[in-house]
């Protein structure tokens, strides 16, 4: 049998070395989702699968706080996750002690109901420099239920500039509704419902006519003094001249 | 059987037993258990701009999500807002949520509305076809995903789309971009925007469910898609579109 030569002997142990050396690269220091023959990607796939949820969802706040959950179903905030304004709450069902981040106040509330001409006709929007600036929303509006305005109880919510007069004159403590009759749709229709003033003089005369037992009113005749006009017509009854 | 026969059978023999081998293995692997299976959806979302009211809540809520850096021009998803004026300029401008409240008013509008933007998980994704390593692909439920582990941050990707909707994540330097939230879909649950957004203008549902939300959205309003032209085939489907959108 003729022998191998040599140079084919050396030759096959450099194509060994190099055999080795692939495989080893292949099983060993390759990662296997590169070699993955099937989905090269299911390693991608299944990262992505794995990642942390932060957002719990819409459903499952309901099954612990049920009143509030039941009551924003009727309201108008109905289409608004509870998540969205409390923020994630994923961690807070895995452990109730983590509570959801409250977003608090008017901050928050301005994100969807400041006024912005690109909203769309009809959205709920409010000035938020104007609208009792320094109040918190939820002093009036509740969240799970918001209504539409109420109408104002004091008449100083619209007249702040006239009771802020009144306070300082002689008539402090008379009522709005001394003198004005105010129709309850005056409230909601300001301007088109509007109160009364008084339209006789006999009304003021009650405690300013000569006759009258009031000892801190000012006395007139009402037979001599201005018989042409109603008393508000020269005096302003908001704020009357001491005599 | 000769030699010279006998080597070349065995030379073609041992790899295709391997590649038999890995077959086998992978059809036994594949779940039929009930388990979630890819290949019964196809993802898609809807997008109502005669709702959005450009809160910016899904901005905030998809960076809290998905980990997506806080400075604002790193944006999975954004919302525009386009003002069209009565001499026919238009001006579109990317708003964030907590920033300059109220916004400037304009004078002289003719319309205005917002316009939030995603990922469209193109049919034809361009961005797949330019990657240079196979880092991004298209998953069978119709979701286009980024291996971060292959991408080298050529952002090739980035210039390939047509809606700007990719960006380089500075921390990984890899390409990142919407997911559908692929984590919470697959889990049956609602991409994190479409959670918060308090007045519904994002309806997130499965195309191959006749049930789904997202069907009853397409059928019940006039659809279009952002550029048809480029035949990406998006599947974010758009009511009320503005023909200025661009």
């Amino acid at each position: 049998m003729k022998r191998i030569p040599e140079q084919i002997k050396r030759l096959a142990v450099v194509i060994a070395v190099i055999i080795t050396g692939v495989v080893a690269i292949r099983y060993f220091i390759l990662p296997s989702s590169l070699t993955d023959g099937r989905f090269h990607r299911q390693s991608t796939v299944e990262r992505e699968t794995a990642k942390n949820i932060v957002f719990a969802g819409a459903t499952i706040c309901g099954n612990c706080h049920g009143d509030k959950a039941e009551k924003k179903k009727a309201g108008y905030h109905k289409t608004v996750n509870c998540e969205t304004c409390h923020g994630p709450a994923q961690s807070h069902i895995e452990n109730p002690a983590n509570k959801p981040a409250m977003s608090g106040g008017r901050d928050f509330c301005v994100f969807c109901h400041a006024y912005d001409q690109s909203r769309p006709t009809g959205f709920p929007q409010i000035n938020p420099v104007l609208h009792n600036p320094l109040k918190a929303c939820i002093t009036c509006h509740n969240p799970h239920d918001p209504v539409p305005p109420q109408t104002p109880r004091e008449c100083s919510a619209c007249h702040a500039q006239i009771a802020s007069i009144k306070t300082v004159s002689p008539h402090a403590l008379i009522g709005c509704t001394s003198c004005h009759n105010v129709p309850e749709k005056h409230k909601v229709s300001p301007r088109s419902v509007r109160p009364t003033k008084p339209d006789t003089r006999e009304f003021c005369g009650k405690c300013h006519r000569k006759e009258s037992d009031r000892k801190d009113a000012p006395k007139i005749d009402l037979a001599t003094h201005g018989e042409r006009f109603l008393c508000w017509e020269c005096h302003y009854p908001h704020r009357p001249e001491r005599m | 059987m000769n030699r010279r026969k006998f080597i070349k059978n065995a030379i073609l023999f041992f790899p295709a037993a391997g590649v038999f081998r890995h077959l086998l293995k992978d059809a036994q692997a594949k779940p039929g258990n009930g388990k979630y299976d890819p290949a019964n959806h196809l993802y898609g979302m809807g997008v109502d701009i005669g709702k959005c009211i450009g809160c910016g809540l899904c901005i905030e809520a998809c960076k809290k999500e998905n980990n997506v850096p806080k400075e604002p021009f790193f944006c999975r998803t954004w919302v525009e807002r386009y003002v069209i004026k009565r001499d026919g300029s238009v001006t579109v401008v990317s708003i964030e949520a907590q920033k300059e409240k109220p916004r400037a008013e304009e004078t002289d509008v003719l319309r205005s509305f917002f316009v939030p933007k995603l990922c469209n998980q193109c049919e034809n994704p361009p961005c797949v076809q330019v990657c240079p390593v196979g880092a991004t692909f298209a998953t069978e439920d119709g979701v286009v995903l980024v291996d971060s582990k292959r991408c080298i941050g050529c952002r090739y990707c980035i210039q390939a789309c047509p809606y700007g909707a990719r960006y380089l994540h500075p921390e990984t330097r890899t390409a990142d971009k919407c997911t559908f939230c692929y984590h919470r879909i697959v889990k049956g649950m609602l991409p994190a925007c479409v959670e918060v957004c308090p007045t519904q203008a994002r309806i997130f549902g499965d195309l191959k469910s006749m049930a789904s939300r997202l069907v009853r959205f397409t059928r019940i309003n006039k659809i279009h898609v952002l550029k048809p032209h480029l035949n990406t085939e998006p599947k974010v489907y758009y009511a009320e579109l503005d023909g200025e959108v661009r």
